[in-house]
């Protein structure tokens, strides 16, 4: 049993025959090979999955495809825009803000999601607005200097 | 849009050597075509050779373990099997090349963990990477340089004493004109040298490209999502596979049903004995039909659990042996010096690797071949594992390690590799693993728990007078007293890594710094107490006690930045204070913690942490690994402990089993101690500074409250039942 549901993707619309009660994680992972976006607990817990729904960060483990119809999903592949990086990209590159880079798209995806609702966060805001996304490898506190850095580039942006 | 305008690049596409299928040098050699290639063996070149005596898999083959070549086109390409996990040799790796070979950073690649294509390598772990595989890249670039400079006396017709190498290019120093660039001279060249001794190496203070600071090369693809790992690669016609697990460790499958399953459109499902898989060509489904699977299981009942576990180990341990150096004096004599005596037992809990990526492999017969993409530390265990369940000779499986997302010590046994090409060869089509978060909390080779039981004794002028050290399934790791004490006994029962069969109810395994988290906890909480209780400052007394220069000048660093300072124990304040010694390097950190009484809850409010590991390769990436020990840290000192039940792992996921977060993430300063002494042994990075974590936090926490805590995780709980002790 299809459904045809249409969305767009990274700014492209897609439009897919598929069972609508397919996890957007795996839809996105396997039918539509946008591996960037990661499995890490399938239950919400740990962030791997983030993307951005209608520019929120979302966690894409505990959506249908169905959810998505009609909304706007940016996924890691989709951040970057005409080759040129998002400054939190950027800036994580600049601060090594990743170790192994298993955490690191829907890190940032949080992040970007994070400044574009609070362009000017606090230390502590950074903290609570991060504080559901695991890594492991203890790569905190340049993951921290690069959300200050991208809060400090992007200012007046908004 | 189809699926293609998706799959930019895979880890094919990175490597691009497919026609360089070889396993061995003559075919290499025979393949690569014109340059200069230089191979070069550990064994003969290094020292400290009896670290490595225990890798799995075996000792190092006598022919070689790494090879570098010049290109025709004056790239230069470093092959090794060690793998990226996050660690950033990806970065420091290509920094040491081009310090020794004196060419610019970017002309260096590196290609990494592909058995077919690098020398073999036990593996990555042990901080070995910078310490021992390190100084043999170096000498392999020396020995390039060598043999560059040879080739350019001949091209520009003056003696070598007259060039000089820079940049790629060598120049006559009389008439800077005349030169020539390394592409040009490795062009038409066949030229294959072993490094046979060990050529000198630069002095770390003239290092230009080494010992400065780099951002990882991997960066950019990290950010990007083009970083590929074991479970994004795709092949044509692949399956997703999903296995029926048991409920519990020991449980035998009574009886199955796949009748359900296969009643799903699309799903294949595969029996091979005890292997139960259903396979589909999107993961979800395939989880779908698995759960309609009716199986049932004989599950033994267990004799203990993670509350009694302590006594079961004590009790199935093996007899103590005593470690190298482990003793001196006499205790008996030493007890009778002691004016206080302080006996403790120290407990430390199962622990989970818990890396972001789950275990995965993919797996591609093609005729005889099978090739295999594996999230594995190591890539040549895992061919000989999958050749041997397979029925393959090792020639003909290859393993691919695209970037591993985090390993730990966990990513080693390569089950979810072997369960792939199983998997594949029964099905004859592509198939990949992928553990669920829970399989990864059952099947993760857990660091095990452990107990260390103390005697010491302290005489009346704060002098350490006797020492009595025994260690239960921590193993030997940091066990070692560095300490002076004239009467000592240090022993260890029981492996770190696993045995007996019946110490643990699920598999164990190395875990960053294996046995050295529990061993520093112990014995700098004990030199704690036996500070507190002499009334001596807790650096003070450590300092009254050691003779170690290297030991003194990193503790002495850290006690500096920190601002200590002296106070006995307990103070108030909330300070901390531990050292200790892993691959090689040597650490001492100082934090301040705040308790919360009522909550029992601790809030690490700063950490500073002092590092000597001899030469530095990358400042910026040490402090950076220095920065993840602390923070991974964290996790065993405050929360991190798996529960069991009847052969039950009771944690499936995050909801019970607590990694840190941003907000526990204290204030971390680190520093990185010079020492360009190339007589001492050079150190590793990866995991030092994360066994004093255990320690660290005790210490601060009794600083603050007089509360001692023997047992990690040190869960608000066991924190306010300590406070009702104090």
């Amino acid at each position: 049993m299809t459904d045809k549901i249409a969305f767009k993707l990274n700014d492209k619309p897609v439009q897919l025959d598929v069972d609508g009660e397919r996890p957007l994680l795996w839809v996105l992972r396997t039918d539509l090979g946008l591996t960037g976006t990661k499995y890490g607990c399938g239950a919400g817990f740990c962030g791997g999955c983030t993307v951005l729904i209608n520019q929120r960060a979302t966690r894409s483990c505990l959506l249908k495809i169905k959810d998505v119809k009609d909304k706007e999903v940016v996924t890691i592949e989709g951040l970057a825009k005409d080759g040129k990086l998002h400054p939190l990209q950027k800036a994580f590159m600049e601060h090594d803000g990743m170790q192994c880079g298993f955490c690191t798209p829907g890190m940032i995806l949080t992040g970007v999601s994070l400044l574009k609702f609070n362009p000017q966060p606090t230390e502590q805001e950074i903290h609570s607005g991060l504080e559901n996304n695991f890594c492991r490898c203890g790569a905190h506190v340049r993951i921290v200097q690069a959300m200050r850095q991208a809060a400090a580039e992007m200012k007046g942006a908004h | 849009m189809n699926t293609n305008d998706f799959l930019e690049a895979n880890f094919r596409d990175i490597h691009s050597y497919e026609d360089l299928f070889a396993s061995n040098r003559r075919d290499f050699l025979k393949r690569v075509g014109g340059g200069i290639v230089v191979f070069v063996a550990i064994n003969d070149l290094l020292f400290g050779q009896e670290e490595v005596r225990r890798p799995r898999g075996g000792r190092l083959p006598s022919d070689f373990n790494a090879f570098l070549r010049i290109g025709e086109d004056g790239r230069v390409t470093c092959f090794t099997g060690k793998i990226e996990m996050g660690q950033g040799i990806i970065t420091s790796l290509p920094q040491m090349l081009a310090e020794e070979l004196d060419t610019p950073l970017d002309t260096v690649d590196i290609v990494m963990g592909d058995t077919d294509l690098c020398p073999w390598d036990a593996g990555t772990f042990g901080s070995m990477t910078t310490r021992m595989f390190g100084p043999a890249l170096r000498a392999a670039a020396a020995e390039a340089r060598a043999v560059l400079l040879e080739l350019a006396a001949d091209a520009l017709k003056v003696p070598q004493t007259q060039l000089v190498a820079k940049g790629g290019v060598i120049s006559d120093q009389q008439d800077p004109k005349n030169k020539i660039s390394y592409g040009q001279l490795a062009k038409g060249q066949k030229i294959e040298r072993h490094v046979e001794a060990k050529p000198p190496l630069k002095d770390p203070t003239q290092f230009k490209i080494s010992g400065q600071s780099h951002t990882r090369r991997d960066g950019e693809a990290k950010v990007t999502g083009k970083a590929h790992y074991a479970a994004d690669i795709r092949v044509p016609g692949m399956l997703y596979a999903k296995i029926l697990r048991p409920p519990a460790h020991g449980a035998k499958l009574k009886s199955v049903d796949t009748a359900p399953a296969k009643a799903i459109d699309g799903v294949q499902v595969i029996q091979d004995g005890d292997l139960v898989a259903v396979l589909h060509q999107f993961p979800d489904v395939a989880e779908v039909a698995l759960g309609k699977i009716k199986a049932e299981w004989d599950t033994p009942a267990a004799t203990y659990d993670d509350k009694t576990v302590f006594d079961h180990l004590i009790n199935v341990a093996p007899e103590a042996r005593v470690v190298r150096g482990g003793q001196g004096g006499d205790l008996d004599a030493g007890m009778k010096s002691a004016a206080k005596k302080f006996d403790s037992t120290y407990l430390n809990s199962y622990v989970a690797h818990s890396p972001m990526e789950p275990h995965a492999a993919l797996c591609q017969i093609e005729g005889d071949k099978a090739t295999v993409w594996a999230s594995t530390q190591n890539p040549f265990g895992a061919r000989d594992q999958i050749a041997g369940a397979i029925g393959f000779s090792a020639e003909k499986v290859r393993v691919i390690t695209p970037f591993v997302g985090g390993g730990f010590g966990g990513k080693t046994n390569n089950q979810e590799a072997v369960e792939a090409a199983r998997l594949a060869k029964a099905a004859g089509k592509p198939v990949q693993v992928m553990w669920s978060r829970e399989e990864e909390f059952f099947y993760d080779t857990f660091r095990p728990a452990a107990v260390v039981k103390i005697s010491s004794g302290v005489d009346a002028a704060g002098k350490m007078a006797f020492w009595d050290y025994d260690v239960y399934f921590a193993g030997e790791r940091g066990a070692a007293q560095f300490y002076t004490v004239p009467n000592h006994r240090t022993a260890s029962r029981g492996s770190g890594f696993g045995g007996p069969a019946s110490a643990h109810p699920f598999a164990t395994g190395a875990w960053r710094a294996p046995g050295n988290n529990t061993n520093t906890f112990a014995r700098e909480s004990q030199i704690d107490i036996m500070a507190a209780g002499a009334g001596i400052d807790p650096v003070e007394f450590r300092l009254n006690n050691l003779s170690d220069e290297r030991m003194i000048r990193v503790l002495k660093a850290a006690a500096e930045k920190f601002g200590w300072k002296p106070a006995k124990g307990p103070s108030k304040r909330g300070y901390g204070v531990a050292c200790g010694i892993d691959a090689d390097t040597y650490v001492a950190a100082i934090a301040e913690v705040a308790v919360d009484k009522a909550k029992g809850t601790v809030q690490v409010k700063r950490v500073v942490c002092a590092q000597d590991m001899a030469v530095i390769i990358n400042p910026e990436g040490a402090k950076i690994q220095m920065e993840g020990c602390v923070t991974m840290g964290l996790g065993y000192a405050l929360m991190e402990e798996v529960h069991f039940k009847d052969g039950k792992v009771l944690d499936t996921n995050y909801d019970t089993y607590e990694l840190p977060r941003f907000s526990w993430v204290p204030e971390i300063e680190t520093v990185l101690i010079e020492n360009n002494d190339t007589k001492v042994r050079q150190g590793g990075g990866g995991e030092p500074a994360i066994i004093l974590m255990g320690a660290l936090v005790a210490n601060g926490i009794y600083d603050a409250t007089g509360a001692r805590l023997f047992q990690l995780p040190m869960t608000p709980e066991r924190i306010k039942a300590a406070l009702q002790k104090a």
